[in-house]
């Protein structure tokens, strides 16, 4: 579905991406794992159109989107929550649901996603006329979820997703991730929770410096001592 | 896109707005000649405070330049009446135009570069001072001699010309503020207005939502600034002369953002609240202090004021009253608050 080639990023002088290759089949959830600074951040935002390689091709289902500007990347059905959850704090609730709907692909069905984002997360529901930002920071994140779906994205790709939340509440964004894949989404996710975002994964890929440094099956590299010693604390 | 205006916004709102609407249509009948040239000049704050709103109180962009739209567009309609005798009914085209075009060209630079908050605001007040310089050395147009319009007469009402008594103006200024509130009551609870609400709470959020901020950023310039160049052949029309020294001034600007920062910005009746309740209160404040020899006591009890609503109140007066009057949440106050428009 998503198919990434050769990908090399920069910031001025300074290399975020060095030559990262990536595949992420229909209906699949892969992780990315990495210390921070590896890339992840850059590497999703590329992918979204925010960021402009210097080559490499980034092909979503077939077509070529490297350098395409944001809003048809997201048009084509590529949704991303974004790390740190980036809310709109002084819009409603339902107001921040809408802006996620206003895409062309969305704009039809915006009312029926409307109401399957809130019986996904009923406590959005109950806080639909509150400011985003008086919600807890568990709630932030489902709304940034549930912002994203709005779009119905056919591709997810989460920054971060766990950061800042208690281990419960983790818990829960993961079981989410792993519902919103049952029901079809590919999922691209990227994690500090690395145990985590691996069991999930069927397949993965370590970024160091930038650059793709192992990959392979979430299990195997849950088994890899490199992984281990490296982000399991093993 | 009358249904989409009035959703949300029950009738206490609107027969507020309505007795308002008729107590300004009716004051004419009422005011001597100097209350009227005030009131005149609260209406002209009053729209360009709006227009100055849509870009920082809906799109989050600052501008501090307002001067050279206005002064752009008071010598675009004001070159064109005294060359070439073309009245200003037509000529505000031009000035719209100019106007527009020049908020659209500081805001492609600007965003093309990704330059955001007060930097953006340097380089407004930057293109401010580079047309006023421009202007000023251009022999043409009168340069730091000024422009003068013929005055013929100053009764009557002669729209077409804009050549009439201040009544004439008062209730053409009337019609540009009521006008321009619609447009922004409309513009919020569009696509755009969402658009823009989200760009302002968080740029990097909204692209990932997939926004086109640099059109809609473009959009707000350019709307904010074709409205303020409106103003400028109202300013021209009415002043009869136009000096670059005073058109493109940063204190013209600033005059024009503070009543939209006293009275709330990014709310929707905000700006209109405020130049009506600002511009009686400096002028009573210079009649009251006419006898006393105190140069710039108006800038000063500006000053004053501004410091008190930045620390008492940086949301403005307007938020706190209408939530008093049971006026908030109904697309007078800031239209985020609830409200669902009919999409």
């Amino acid at each position: 579905m998503l198919e990434v080639r050769g990908l090399d990023l920069f910031y001025g002088d300074a290399r975020a991406l060095d030559d990262v290759s990536l595949v992420v089949p229909e209906g699949a959830v892969v992780a990315i794992v990495g210390a921070n600074g590896a890339g992840k951040t850059s590497l999703i935002r590329a992918i979204a159109g925010m960021l402009k390689p210097r080559a490499g091709s980034i092909k979503f289902r077939g077509a070529e989107i490297a350098g395409l500007p944001s809003h048809r990347v997201c048009d084509l059905g590529v949704g991303q929550v974004a790390e740190g959850r980036q809310i709109f704090p002084n819009l409603s609730v339902s107001d921040n649901l809408d802006v996620g709907a206003m895409l062309p692909r969305a704009r039809a069905a915006a009312h029926a996603n409307k109401a399957k984002v809130y019986e996904m997360f009923p406590r959005l529901s109950e806080r639909a006329k509150q400011f985003a930002g008086t919600l807890s920071g568990g709630e932030q994140q489902m709304l940034a979820i549930g912002r994203c779906l709005m779009a119905r994205p056919d591709l997810i790709m989460f920054d971060e997703p766990s950061l800042g939340l208690s281990p419960a509440l983790a818990r829960d964004v993961f079981d989410i991730v792993r519902r919103l894949n049952e029901s079809g989404v590919a999922i691209l996710l990227v994690e500090q929770n690395v145990a985590a975002s691996l069991s999930l994964a069927s397949h993965a890929y370590v970024l160091e410096n930038g650059r793709v440094v192992l990959e392979g099956s979430g299990d195997e590299l849950l088994r890899n001592d490199a992984v281990r010693r490296a982000y399991l604390g093993l | 896109m009358i249904e989409t205006m009035l959703a949300g916004a029950p009738r206490r709102a609107l027969v507020a707005l309505a007795l308002l609407l008729s107590a300004l249509v009716a004051a004419p009948l009422f005011v001597n000649a100097y209350a009227l040239s005030v009131l005149i000049l609260a209406l002209y704050y009053a729209y360009t405070g709006q227009a100055w709103n849509m870009m920082i109180g809906f799109a989050g962009l600052l501008s501090l330049g307002e001067a050279m739209f206005v002064g752009l567009g008071a010598y675009a309609s004001a070159g064109l009446f005294q060359k070439f005798g073309v009245p200003p009914v037509l000529g505000l085209f031009l000035s719209v135009a100019v106007s527009a075009a020049a908020g659209a060209a500081v805001g492609w630079l600007a965003f093309r570069f990704d330059i955001n908050g007060v930097y953006f605001a340097l380089l407004t007040i930057a293109f401010s001072e580079f047309t006023r310089i421009l202007v000023d050395n251009w022999a043409y147009l009168g340069g730091s001699e000024g422009l003068f319009l013929h005055v013929s007469g100053l009764a009557g009402w002669d729209i077409v010309n804009l050549r009439g008594s201040p009544v004439m103006f008062y209730y053409v200024l009337l019609a540009m503020t009521s006008g321009m509130f619609l447009l922004c009551r409309y513009l919020l609870a569009s696509r755009l207005g969402y658009y823009w609400r989200a760009i302002r709470e968080d740029q990097d959020a909204a692209r990932s939502l997939g926004v086109d901020v640099f059109a809609c950023k473009m959009a707000a310039v350019t709307i904010s600034s074709g409205a303020a160049g409106l103003a400028g052949v109202v300013y021209a029309f009415y002043y009869n002369n136009l000096f670059p020294e005073t058109a493109f001034a940063l204190s013209h600007s600033i005059d024009m953002l503070l009543g939209a920062v006293v009275g709330g910005v990014g709310t929707l009746f905000g700006p209109i609240f405020g130049a009506l309740l600002l511009t009686p209160l400096g002028e009573a404040l210079t009649a009251a202090t006419d006898g006393l020899r105190l140069p710039g006591v108006k800038q000063f009890f500006w000053g004053v004021v501004v410091a008190a609503i930045v620390l008492a109140r940086p949301t403005g007066l307007w938020p706190m009253i209408a939530g008093a009057l049971g006026l908030d949440k109904v697309g007078l106050d800031k239209v985020d608050a609830d409200e669902k428009s009919g999409r």
